[in-house]
């Protein structure tokens, strides 16, 4: 993967700029900031209408349920992923699996235990965030494609363990998971926004709207941290950050398991809202979608991870009338942002600098090519 | 002394980079490693600074023994060191990257900034400047100040004049020496033997991860087998005075072994000096 970026990676694509918006937005008073979020907001909110359907959903399709059960999910899915591949430049390939420990944790408790979904959520947050701990003490001295495959691997023995532990049924998965308590019947616009039934999808969309919002503002907060410049130093050059005094490995180990955590809250709302779920819910494929959402985004860039999640859950669907041919479009789609693109959709700028840069561009999306200086690196990894 | 690393071994699978180091830095000194690519000069500045772990030997820093601790907790304990490479941040802007020198103080840094403003006026002219759109001497005077952000009591520097104008490398390291100057205890590591014998109190001679020599700085300077093979020895001196020309290469030297191959490999860089000073 790097092999080409030193070549590649400094040529600017023809693409629109967006340096005129950042540098309103970097110069807009904090009242103008606001107003843009409530905006951002008030259109989340309207998303699922009608009206907005009518052109984004194909003929027939519920355009709600493709929000809830696909779009939504998928972007809260990239928040988390991005805080890993984004923020810490840690390439993982098996997100999918934190997804999976936190469908299957409400599968688990709700339908053996009888916790409430309330109660599952924060036991499914604390287990995923264990997961990413569990998973990334022993393989975070790994880096770059290293780690990248153990991750990988990771994903498929988690999938594996559930498809053939007749605990969780294998491969006939869990079902009979019980919907979220209903919290008020009140009703605004022929919604009832909290009432979490089979019928409706829109109140699963507005339950993950909250999930989304919440986590941008908790991600963002950390991003503008010293956590978050400690994230930024060790995607950029982790042993310079060592030599700044950053202790990489505590700070790697707290992107896998915030990371974990967010991916975990998506999957016990997806379990919920479909009520059943089976191992194949939680393929490689979806993680690889996901990734490739963060990057085709911006990886880095929240409103750019989340815009690239939305085009990767969106577009296949919307052109569900095209058959089969959708992916091979869908796959020349990403060749195509790729060459033109390289930074994604809606970078940050620092993401840019990297990237121009040519050596810590995609922090760990890539393997540590030995140049000069970094052939130890690569002898001491392939002890 | 100040630092102290005793008979350090450190291995990358089963090679042996380093087969027993020893040396020690003094409080207000200016000592250099010299020698070859593959010397091991590198490595022991990373195992010192904690970014590789030794397998046998030991280190000892202000009067603890430092061998086990993590590297970021050596910045605490007053190690800061200017990577191989620079080690920028290059989506980072110049400012950005000197306060990430500062990270681990839980005090305010502004003094230590002004000052590496004051020590390198060059990086105050480009505060927002991104670390990767820099030219080389600008990294390394950005990478040299960071690493003072810290207030390390010993600076350990890897290369600073690698790939850097002959003028860039003058003006590198008469930093160098006013950062002493101010009370650093500075650790060089250079290929360039010639400049940083010159700045130096003492050097080590390192070949094949042992030490070969060690002596004052000004006494290596005159060092037949040294200036062969280090300083383009026969050349300077032909220019100087045909009749020191003998060859020093075969000369015996009980106390080391000066091979061919980087006598071959130096003597182009030593000459290139000689014609640019």
């Amino acid at each position: 993967m790097n092999l080409s970026k030193n070549a590649e990676g400094a040529r600017r694509g023809p693409g629109l700029s967006l340096d005129a918006l950042r540098h309103w937005w970097a110069g807009a008073p904090g009242w103008a900031r606001w107003v843009v979020y409530l905006l951002l907001i008030v259109v989340g909110v309207l998303l699922p209408s009608e009206s907005i359907g009518s052109f984004m959903a194909p003929s027939g399709a519920d355009w709600p349920s493709m929000l809830s059960s696909q779009i939504a999910i998928y972007v809260l899915l990239a928040l988390g992923l991005n805080v890993v591949v984004g923020m810490a430049g840690l390439l993982d390939l098996g997100y999918v699996a934190f997804y999976a420990v936190g469908g299957y944790t409400i599968a688990i408790f709700a339908t053996k235990y009888d916790w409430s979904f309330w109660q599952t959520l924060v036991l499914a947050i604390a287990f995923s965030a264990l997961a990413g701990v569990i998973l990334g003490a022993p393989t975070l001295r790994l880096r770059g494609d290293y780690l990248a495959i153990v991750t990988l691997g990771f994903g498929e023995i988690v999938k594996k363990t559930a498809n053939n532990s007749s605990y969780v049924n294998g491969p006939r998965g869990v079902q009979g998971i019980p919907h979220p308590p209903t919290l008020s019947e009140f009703e605004i616009g022929g919604v009832q926004p909290l009432k979490y039934g089979l019928l409706d999808s829109r109140p699963y969309y507005y339950l993950l709207l909250a999930f989304i919002i919440v986590a941008i503002i908790f991600v963002r907060r950390l991003d503008k941290s010293r956590v978050g410049r400690a994230w930024a130093s060790i995607r950029e050059d982790e042993d310079a950050a060592e030599l700044m005094g950053v202790p990489t490995f505590k700070f790697k180990l707290a992107a896998f398991a915030i990371g974990a955590a967010i991916g975990g809250s998506g999957g016990v709302v997806f379990a919920s809202q479909q009520t059943s779920i089976t191992p194949p819910n939680f393929d490689f494929l979806v993680s690889a979608l996901i990734l490739a959402g963060v990057v085709l985004g911006g990886s880095g860039n929240i409103p750019g991870v989340m815009l690239g999640a939305f085009v990767v859950a969106w577009l296949p669907e919307r052109f569900r009338g095209l058959q089969d041919y959708r992916m091979l479009i869908f796959g020349a789609v990403l060749v195509l942002m790729m060459i033109f693109r390289p930074e994604g959709l809606w970078p940050s700028r620092q993401r840019k600098a990297e990237l121009a840069e040519g050596t810590g561009g995609m922090g760990g999306l890539g393997a540590e090519v030995p140049g000069p200086g970094q052939a130890e690196a690569a002898a001491e990894v392939g002890k | 002394m100040l630092l102290e690393i005793r008979d350090i071994h450190v291995h990358y699978g089963k090679i042996a980079a380093l087969k027993g180091i020893t040396a020690s830095v003094d409080e207000g000194e200016i000592v250099t490693l010299i020698g070859a690519n593959g010397a091991g000069k590198t490595t022991t500045l990373k195992t010192i600074s904690g970014l590789r772990s030794l397998t046998r030997g030991s280190i000892e820093f202000d009067g603890r023994d430092i061998s086990k601790m993590p590297g970021h907790k050596r910045v605490l304990a007053g190690i800061g060191q200017s990577p191989e490479g620079r080690g920028i941040f290059p989506g980072m802007s110049v400012e950005e990257n000197l306060l990430m020198g500062a990270f681990s103080r839980k005090d305010d840094a502004s003094k230590e900034l002004a000052e590496a403003y004051e020590l390198f006026p060059r990086l105050a002219e480009r505060k927002t400047q991104a670390g990767g759109t820099m030219s080389g001497g600008e990294q390394q005077m950005l990478a040299i100040g960071r690493a003072l952000m810290a207030k390390p009591k010993v600076l350990l520097l890897d290369e600073p004049s690698m790939g850097l104008a002959p003028m860039l490398v003058q003006q590198i390291f008469s930093i160098i020496q006013e950062i002493n100057r101010r009370g650093t205890t500075v650790l060089l590591v250079e290929q360039n033997a010639q400049q940083a014998l010159q700045i130096a109190h003492r050097a080590y001679v390192l070949e094949t991860g042992r030490v070969v020599k060690s002596a004052p700085a000004s006494r290596l300077l005159d060092d037949p087998e040294v200036r062969a093979a280090y300083l383009g020895g026969e050349l300077g001196e032909a220019a100087a005075s045909p009749a020191a020309a003998p060859a020093p290469v075969d000369a015996p030297d009980p106390g080391a072994t000066v091979t061919d191959a980087p006598a071959s490999g130096a003597a182009p860089e030593g000459s290139e000096e000689d014609a640019s000073s």
